[in-house]
């Protein structure tokens, strides 16, 4: 059997072009590793910590999606007479990283973006994010209301479904966000039962 | 020095214990305590719920990026088990048409620094299945045989609970129980008025201290994280790490055992083979008792892996039974919607991490199309916010009216929205029933005779289907769940879990429950048993199995209390077999 033969019959023809590292650069050495070596924070394993500080430095979303985004949070949740808005909570930033962090969410969040930029554009000759602002509130009142939107908004429907879960989870979870909730606890006290007024409202008790 | 030759320690120590959970970790606890010198062998790395290197405790969700969703850790990002039911390199199958979900902790402690620390006694009636039903096997063992070793591990670990006189449900030296929440109190009226007991549950949670070197419980329900105070029982803060401080134990994390090493004459367990995670090097120990606490599925793969002219089966394996057996608790769950709990009063509702009631099983199963029995799990109430948290409302806005009481539109957005998050938070109850399995000997895990994990150690292959007697117990969940949700002025979610939903009627898939049992059985045929009454190896005296391995059944109760106990009563037989020179 020929070399070239011997070759094809192991499955490595067409391949030397693989090898990235031949047997005389292999000799070199490498350059000093310059990495910062990574601190891991407290209750994380190095391996999550690794890949929390990769996601971070990825990017996903383009500036346009950003700022529609940015947009987005602050119309589903905006700053009123008890709390701040999406923003001011961060939501931009946290569904940034959720995206990187679940990329099941990539495709239907970067599609839902274009096909919001696409119906502004038929609608009123812009993207969403340079309309007026009465035009985005008439854009999102044709979609964010489920059983009220036309047939032809199906898509959109879905779209502003989850970017609403994003933000409201991104906002509810944030501090600004369990204040407003009233959220009391994860906090060291003694549990002493349910407190009597609301027993009371409930006509419930202990005994 | 030829650095691929096995390393081998030049020590011969009393009892080489592998695995450090509930089995491993109380065997290296009572060996340790008595004087022996014990290798403790971990898989994983080391781990202490009180050092800030290991706390997620008390953390809020913005302190995770993804808001604790549960990316790289399967019930989220502040949950205090490492690994899950897949881990790189340690990969499992199953045979075409069958499941089985393989939850593993590789870390001190193991499973335990995450569980729900629900402590239920077997009753006397679930050690004889067999003889009571004429469906399953009897335990060589009784309640009795137990019972003292129950009283030992409560007052060891604390436990709380009511002492209630249910005959299969025994009470334990309990600790008080806290009071339960709104919604418990709803649940509870609501199913008394049904026919439903509702009691308080029985954790391994300090509500009192009990000495000092463990604190008291704070009520930050989050147990599920490992408590810096040590205030629940957790192997690691209450087994392991005491019994390193007696200077009678060396711990070696990162020991993945390969085998159970035998001596070609006698067939006398010699000792441990073992793949150092972090270097890949292979090493054994020798020790002249070998006590398996690896878990149900590991504790069998390390047996079946052992073989040798003698033990030609494996180890421990004559009768052919070890693998068989294999069982998980059945699990089927609902939520409801609690329309009275609508904007309600904020005040800290955490309590304990997990329920203060439960409903034991309360039925005649020989009035019923099914033969085991299941208690159930209650939820909710005002928790902390975590990922996913509001998803959905559009759901539910659209559905009730508001405060003033108009109706909305679904869905929606703005200040409008911000009201609506408010209102339904906290409005929410959740069901779990948690069923005893019928043990089949079809139900098995076995090596899979093409593949090897990452250490070359060849891996488990598994072969599992639920029987019609759990899908009819199952069915039974949802139409108690129904019914007190009903009571109680609820409105269950979504639609009624019907024949084709998940594995009938929400059956979850075997192995998600997490109580695996029954791979290396003990009984009083060493024909059909690999264990005897003492979790001793029929044929091999100097070895043991401390985990859920040996259990003949589960009942509906969770299995690490019972682990504990019999890890206990194995170790105490060790030491007087020792003393007696039998081994």
């Amino acid at each position: 059997m020929k070399r070239r033969d011997t070759l094809k019959a192991l499955g490595f023809s067409g391949i030397t072009f693989g090898l990235a590292v031949g047997p005389a650069e292999a000799g070199v050495p490498l350059p000093p590793d310059k990495k910062v070596p990574l601190k891991v924070p407290g209750g994380r394993q190095p391996f999550e910590a690794e890949r929390d500080a990769k996601l971070h430095a990825d990017k996903f979303f383009t500036p346009q999606e950003l700022k529609t985004v940015t947009i987005l949070s602050d119309i589903i949740i905006p700053a009123d007479a008890k709390s701040g808005s999406a923003t001011q909570a961060g939501v931009p930033a946290f569904i940034e990283f959720m995206m990187k962090d679940i990329p099941a969410n990539q495709t239907p969040m970067r599609g839902g973006l274009a096909w919001l930029d696409n119906t502004c554009r038929k609608r009123y000759g812009k993207p969403f994010a340079d309309c007026t602002r009465a035009q985005q509130i008439e854009m999102v009142d044709q979609i964010a209301y489920p059983q009220k939107a036309k047939k032809d908004m199906s898509q959109g429907v879905a779209f502003f479904n989850m970017m609403r879960n994003f933000v409201v989870c991104g906002f509810y979870t944030s501090k600004i966000g369990i204040e407003d909730l009233g959220y009391k606890g994860n906090t060291p006290n003694q549990w002493e039962g349910v407190p009597e007024p609301v027993l009371k409202k409930f006509g419930l008790s202990y005994s | 020095m030829n650095p691929f030759q096995i390393k081998e320690a030049p020590v011969v120590y009393d009892v080489a214990i592998v695995g450090s959970g509930a089995g491993g970790g109380m065997a290296a606890y009572m060996l340790a305590k008595a004087g022996a010198k014990v290798v403790l062998l971990e898989a994983g790395g080391y781990f202490d719920p009180a050092d800030p290197k290991y706390i997620t405790q008390l953390k809020w969700p913005y302190e995770s990026p993804r808001r604790g969703a549960n990316t790289t850790r399967p019930f989220g990002d502040f949950d205090a088990a490492w690994g899950g039911w897949q881990i790189d390199g340690e990969p499992y199958t199953a045979k075409t048409g069958t499941e089985f979900h393989w939850f593993r902790s590789r870390m001190l402690g193991g499973r335990t620094n995450h569980w729900g620390r629900i402590s239920l006694r077997f009753g006397p009636d679930d050690f004889r299945r067999g003889s009571l039903t004429g469906v399953g096997d009897d335990w060589p063992i009784t309640y009795d045989d137990v019972a003292p070793y129950y009283d030992r591990v409560d007052k060891l670990i604390g436990v709380f609970g009511s002492k209630e006189g249910l005959r299969n449900e025994p009470d334990g030296q309990f600790l008080p129980p806290p009071k339960p929440r709104l919604h418990e109190l709803m649940i509870q009226k609501a199913a008394k008025g049904i026919g439903i007991p509702v009691i308080p549950s029985r954790l391994a949670i300090l509500t009192k201290a009990i000495n000092n070197e463990r604190g008291q419980c704070f009520y930050c329900n989050q147990c599920g994280r490992g408590c810096q105070a040590y205030a629940d029982f957790s192997a690691s803060s209450v087994l392991c790490i005491p019994a390193i401080k007696t200077g009678n134990v060396t711990l070696i994390n990162g020991a993945m055992c390969r085998e159970v090493t035998t001596d070609s004459k006698t067939g006398l367990a010699t000792g441990v083979s073992f793949v150092h995670t972090g270097t890949m090097q292979e090493h054994s120990v020798r020790a002249k008792t070998v006590m398996l606490g690896a878990s149900a599925c590991e504790s069998a793969r390390i047996l079946l892996n052992s073989k040798s002219a003698l033990h030609p089966n494996g180890l421990a394996n004559s009768s052919g039974v070890v693998g068989k057996y294999l069982n998980d608790s059945t699990g089927a769950s609902r939520g409801a919607f609690v329309p009275a709990l609508m904007d309600r009063d904020r005040y800290n509702e955490d309590g304990v991490g997990g329920m203060h009631v439960f409903t034991p099983w309360w039925l005649d199963n020989k009035k019923l199309d099914f033969p085991r029995g299941y208690h159930i799990e209650y939820g909710g109430g005002m928790g902390m916010p975590g990922f996913g948290f509001g998803f959905g409302t559009e759901n539910m806005n659209g559905k009730y009216p508001t405060a003033n009481g108009t109706m909305k539109p679904a869905g929606g957005y703005g200040s409008g929205l911000k009201e609506d998050v408010r209102r339904f938070y906290g409005a929410y109850v959740h069901m779990a029933g948690r069923g005893e399995p019928v043990p089949l000997e079809s139900n098995y895990c076995e090596i899979d005779p093409d593949k090897v994990d990452k250490y070359g150690i060849p891996t488990l292959r598994f072969n599992y289907k639920w029987s019609d007697y759990e899908v009819k117990q199952a069915k039974h969940m949802q139409d108690t769940f129904e019914e007190i949700f009903h009571a109680m002025g609820a409105i269950p979610m979504g639609n009624k879990p019907g024949p084709d939903t998940n594995h009938g009627y929400g059956l979850e898939a075997p192995g998600k429950i997490i109580h695996e049992v029954g791979t290396v059985r003990m009984g009083k045929d060493p024909n059909n048993s690999a264990l005897n009454a003492y979790q001793q190896a029929h044929d091999c005296k100097n070895l043991f199995v401390v985990d859920a391995a040996p259990f003949v059944s589960q009942g509906d109760k969770n299995v690490t209390l019972t682990i504990l106990a019999n890890s206990m009563r194995t170790s105490e037989f060790v030491i007087d077999q020792v003393k007696k020179k039998n081994i």
